[in-house]
């Protein structure tokens, strides 16, 4: 179990927080305070049929890099998306949805994902 | 300094399932010291990336010097994911360099089968960005698959351009006793491969298997005594980039690839030009191409048509000449070194079926993650 | 006559100190729907009558916690509130999550709340986020805080090829509360009626709940809806043609438009609200995204009752009265019938992995 871990990065999960964000790279000022509208479009897509541990259970699913409005590409799952929607420049937004459980009785991970726009 | 490679030693690549990480790495030191003829060991450096997820080990320098018969001598392990065994090679060249180290012996080894399926999946997934990468799923293949869909978008190019990487390497791997593949690939089957993370099939990744390799090195110097063909480490480069692959300015542009190359280039005093045969980290299809483009070998969106071209035993620039990570296999952390020890054998002539003509100047590149890190050696024979 | 002799007058409704309303509101329902025509291919060979056209089924990365945060988005964009501002987020489920762990606290976390607010997880079977609601309502009428958020979500679990499984399904809505002065919808009035009625329960450990079959009608579902309607409605001293709209639990088709005629109501009076034949019934989320489908088309001036019904059981019944703030809310988020139409068949194969009833 890895709670302290998944505990840390819950404002980035929940609504993309700047936590993590490293120091040194951060030119924005406040950035603290700065937080994505969550629009975005995909930027790349893959479909991954060989999943890892904890995963399998999802398998297949979609990861993208998503171009969000603001201009940062954010890796995330595509969720809510059928094989014949995906293509490169469809426009997604955030959603929060669970990420992983770790198993039978860990803990629930919930982060973003992104979803064709409404 | 200059610092020259006495000794060789590698194991087969594939499922060593009655072999330990240990032994293993014992299989390919007795092989490397046996070849420098000697055991006169200061330090060893040790390139993995699995063992303390695969064989819940760690502290491996103590562990292999110990098994090896090397009690006594300084030890160390490196870390770079997929790229530390040529990290722990640039370590090696750095100590002996610096005349702290005389004589050093570094071996990448990797014992990936002690751990199986999705297990093995997470373990090998280690080496991205854990909290804004694997934690959506991602593995090594699905950023491959990430970078191969946009560059296919953005260059308007199919699966089936990426196909001759894989059927040169098999072509290659077919006559390397060592390859974990040695059968011949058909083009025409690559669109038809099974699917790892769409766009990337079986047929455009690597497969990962169990191996190690070692190197003896000296200095020039000394290693003249030693042996009759000393091979001379003239560059010997690590470059790092923005880690996680959204990050990048261009998730196209291997930047790390770029600056160590230069950099390793630029300490052997050589152009580009001037390498007459390229080990390149094939990993992924996609890998291999963006790695040219990055070297300046291709253009950008072009560095797939190196492989229709150029990328056989006698071509302009013979690449993964004993199947590169496709067919010999990728050891993950023990891969970096395979390369040295494969540049090395062309260099010396002792390459036999897999042996390329005239070669005096070989290049070896080890990348971690999705291009992370980036290690470039070059090697040179008098 | 002030709020204090008005509630001095009768003491059997509930009224605040000082008057509340829905401040904002938003609904959620997942993208799957499985039509019941596919599960009783697999229980009765297809034969026999369905009681829905089909449910909404929640996708494997979802549950209640992720489908309260975004009904919870919803109404904090159409309240445009300071999540900082509300001092209450209540979620009302059967489904939780987590045994032990509020659902509440996440979404609180989620919506950028934390941590000056209350968190907690309500439970009475399907009238848990009403339960949510009346409490909302006493939170913001005593002047304790100026917002509550009450949610009612599920993804309900029904055991395979029992009649529940027809109708089980996932979605609800998030009702923002607050000052009846900002508010969009005033509550005129609230009433609760509960009882011991053992028509249909869940123990502990077990992962589906059992029920009374024939008596979760009249002397639960019936009982209680009716009671408590009748009460609210005889006490405001209104009859069913006073209001432009209303809402029932709705756990298939016909009961809530049975208690509906009953009451005196007529289809154009609740068919806006009946979602059933088309979600199937989302348990503590049924009667509150009726509502929210209806806040989609009223207008001002509009009266509303929504009454609710748990099993176990009791009926929460709410007087509501939409205000003109109601044009300025509505298209600041998705709407109900938005979700509705998103809307992806899958096959039972489908449904039962997503369901996790795939078992080794």
């Amino acid at each position: 179990m890895q709670v302290a871990k998944h505990w840390r990065m819950k404002a980035q999960r929940y609504y993309m927080g700047q936590d993590g964000v490293a120091p040194a790279t951060t030119t924005q000022q406040n950035a603290e305070d700065f937080q994505f509208n969550g629009r975005g479009e995909i930027y790349s897509y893959s479909t991954v049929y060989d999943a890892p541990a904890g995963y399998e259970g999802q398998a297949p699913y979609t990861v993208a890099l998503v171009k969000l409005q603001e201009g940062p590409l954010v890796t995330a799952q595509l969720t809510d998306i059928d094989e014949d929607e995906l293509r490169i420049g469809l426009p997604v937004e955030m959603t929060t949805r669970k990420l992983l459980t770790e198993g039978e009785e860990g803990m629930i991970v919930y982060g973003y994902k992104f979803r064709p726009s409404f | 300094m200059t610092v020259a490679i006495v000794g060789l030693g590698q194991t087969s690549v594939g499922e060593h399932w009655d072999v330990s990480l240990r032994h293993l790495a014992w299989q390919a030191i007795e092989r490397a010291l046996d070849d420098a003829a000697t055991t006169d060991i200061d330090a060893l450096y040790v390139g993995n990336m699995l063992a303390s997820k695969s064989s819940h080990q760690d502290h491996l320098g103590a562990l292999i010097a110990d098994y090896s018969g090397l009690r006594g001598v300084e030890a160390v392990a490196v870390d770079a994911g997929e790229a530390s065994g040529a990290v722990a090679m640039r370590q090696a060249v750095l100590a002996v360099m610096s005349g702290q180290i005389r004589t050093a012996l570094v071996v990448g080894v990797e014992k990936a089968t002690d751990q199986t399926g999705s297990e093995s999946l997470s373990s090998q997934s280690t080496g991205l960005d854990a909290d804004y990468e694997t934690v959506h799923g991602l593995t090594p293949a699905a950023m491959a698959g990430l970078m191969m869909r946009r560059y296919m978008h953005e260059n308007e190019v199919g699966v089936a351009e990426f196909a001759n990487f894989s059927v040169n390497a098999h072509a290659n791997g077919g006559k390397n006793p060592l390859a974990m593949f040695r059968n011949r690939f058909r083009a025409e089957k690559f669109t038809k491969a099974p699917l790892v993370a769409d766009p990337v099939s079986l047929f455009d990744a690597s497969p990962v298997g169990d191996g190690a390799a070692a190197v003896v090195i000296t200095s020039q110097e000394r290693a003249m005594d030693m042996v009759p063909q000393p091979v001379r480490v003239s560059g010997s480069a690590v470059a790092t980039d923005a880690f996680a692959l959204a990050d990048r300015q261009n998730p196209l542009w291997l930047k790390a690839v770029e600056l160590s190359s230069e950099r390793a280039l630029r300490q052997a005093g050589l152009a580009i030009e001037d390498v007459n045969l390229f080990e390149l980290h094939d990993s992924y299809t996609i890998m291999s191409t963006l790695a040219l483009e990055a070297m300046g070998l291709a253009d950008p969106g072009r560095g797939w048509k190196l492989a229709a071209e150029e990328n056989i035993l006698d071509g302009r620039l013979p690449m993964s000449t004993f199947g590169g990570l496709k067919a010999r296999g990728n050891p993950l952390g023990a891969t970096g070194i395979y390369q040295i020890v494969e540049v090395a054998h062309q260099l010396r002539g002792s390459a036999g079926a897999n042996q390329v003509a005239d070669v005096k100047v070989g290049l070896a590149q080890n990348i971690g993650g999705t291009g992370g890190t980036a290690v470039t050696h070059v090697l040179q024979i008098d | 006559m002030t709020t204090l002799e008005q509630n001095n007058k009768d003491e059997t409704l509930l009224r605040p100190v000082n008057p509340v309303g829905i401040v904002g509101y938003g609904a959620y329902v997942p993208r799957y729907r499985i039509e019941a025509t596919e599960i009783s291919r697999m229980w009765t060979g297809g034969k026999g009558g369905v009681p829905i056209k089909e449910k909404a089924v929640n996708g494997l990365d979802e549950d209640v916690t992720t489908m309260s945060i975004e009904a919870a988005r919803n109404a904090v964009n159409r309240s445009q509130v300071n999540p900082h501002d509300i001092r209450a987020v209540w979620v009302g489920s059967e489904s939780h999550p987590y045994a032990v762990k509020p659902t509440s606290t996440i979404v609180a976390e989620a919506i950028g709340a934390v941590p000056n607010t209350q968190a907690a997880d309500w439970e009475f079977a399907c009238k848990a986020g009403t339960e949510a609601m009346q409490a909302g309502i006493g939170l913001v009428g005593s002047g304790m805080g100026k917002y509550a958020l009450s949610i009612g979500m599920d993804t309900a679990q029904g055991r395979p090829g029992d009649a529940l499984e027809y109708t089980a399904a996932a979605g609800g809505a998030a009702i923002m509360l607050g000052p009846a002065a900002e508010a969009a919808v005033v509550i005129n009035a609230s009433f609760s009626y509960v009882s011991d009625t053992p028509d249909f329960w869940r123990r502990a450990h077990a992962q589906y709940p059992s029920h009374g079959d024939r008596f979760t009608g009249e002397p639960a579902y019936f009982k209680h809806v009716i009671g408590a309607s009748e009460t609210l409605m005889e006490k405001m001293g209104r009859t069913a043609a006073d209001y432009r709209w209303v809402v029932f639990h709705q756990p298939n088709a016909k009961f809530p438009m049975r208690a509906a005629k009953m009451l005196g109501f007529q289809p154009e009076q609740y068919e806006a609200g009946l979602l059933s034949p088309r979600i199937g019934n989302t348990y503590s989320g049924a009667a509150m995204i009726g509502l929210t489908a209806i806040l989609d088309v009223a207008q001002a001036g509009d009266r509303i009752l929504m009454v609710s019904y748990g099993s176990g059981a009791g009926s929460d019944a709410f007087d509501l009265e939409v205000t003109e703030k109601i044009d300025e809310i509505r298209d600041r988020a998705a709407k109900t019938e938005d979700y509705i139409a998103r809307r992806k068949l899958i096959d039972y194969a489908t449904y039962a992995r997503f369901r996790d009833k795939l078992k080794g």
